[in-house]
């Protein structure tokens, strides 16, 4: 399953694992996990709620990947967003790019996390003793998945 | 079904509609998403006070869609504010 979104947290090393046992094609794997951070925007976070489009993040994920395997020399690619109630410290989001050499797998990452940050419809939410609010759109995401413009 | 479109609301902008979902009957002069928003906020305040100044992305049939993507009966359109995932 290359594209699952879900609210259960993940084990990055077993995934790896299950993607590249058995695969001796594979000579490079280059895995990104994003975890919720504590601090943000100098308040202290408590939990963190991730909203959805369920129908549109599967397919805007998948849509990614899929261009990430037409521009990249790929042997495989897995993404997990996870949404629901988190918590400092949980991993939120998993990407796996595999290929023969390096400089692929960095790519694929790089450009599917970047497209990811502005393009797959997910929200967050955070929680502070303060209250509760939106987290805004950054524009340096923005900026980051323009450079990809071709 | 027909002559209705679901319109879908998400974070910030579904707490200011106070809906996550509606059924709109869409009016023959509609025929794309910003005309559509247009609509919605003409016929209803509330609606009209959560749009405005608002930075608002749309999807028609989960795909990404601008004002100008044509929409017909049957259609799933999303509103949201900018994503924040990853």
């Amino acid at each position: 399953m290359p594209v699952r979104i879900q609210p259960e947290p993940f084990d990055a090393g077993a995934e790896l694992m299950a993607l590249t046992s058995g695969r001796p094609d594979i000579g490079a794997s280059v895995t990104f996990v994003g975890q919720v951070r504590e601090l943000s925007g100098g308040t202290t976070l408590h939990t963190m709620t991730l909203e959805h489009y369920p129908a549109m993040a599967q397919a805007e994920l998948e849509r990614i990947e899929a261009e990430a395997r037409a521009r990249f020399d790929i042997q495989d690619i897995e993404i997990i967003h996870r949404f629901g109630d988190l918590a400092p410290g949980d991993p939120i989001v998993l990407v796996i790019a595999t290929s023969a050499s390096r400089q692929p797998a960095f790519d694929a990452a790089n450009f599917i996390m970047d497209f990811l940050k502005t393009n797959a419809p997910f929200w967050k939410k955070e929680h502070a003793a303060d209250g509760s609010h939106w987290v805004d759109a950054k524009s340096s995401d923005d900026a980051a998945t323009r450079r990809w413009d071709r | 079904m027909s002559g209705k479109v679901t319109v879908l609301y998400f974070a910030r902008l579904r707490e200011a509609v106070g809906t996550a979902e509606e059924q709109i009957t869409l009016p023959e002069s509609i025929t794309n998403a910003g005309a559509l928003l247009e609509h919605l906020a003409a016929s209803d305040d509330q609606k009209k006070f959560a749009f405005e100044g608002q930075d608002i992305r749309m999807a028609v049939n989960q795909e990404q869609a601008t004002p100008a993507t044509p929409i017909a009966p049957g259609d799933e359109v999303a509103l949201f504010p900018p994503v924040t995932g990853g």
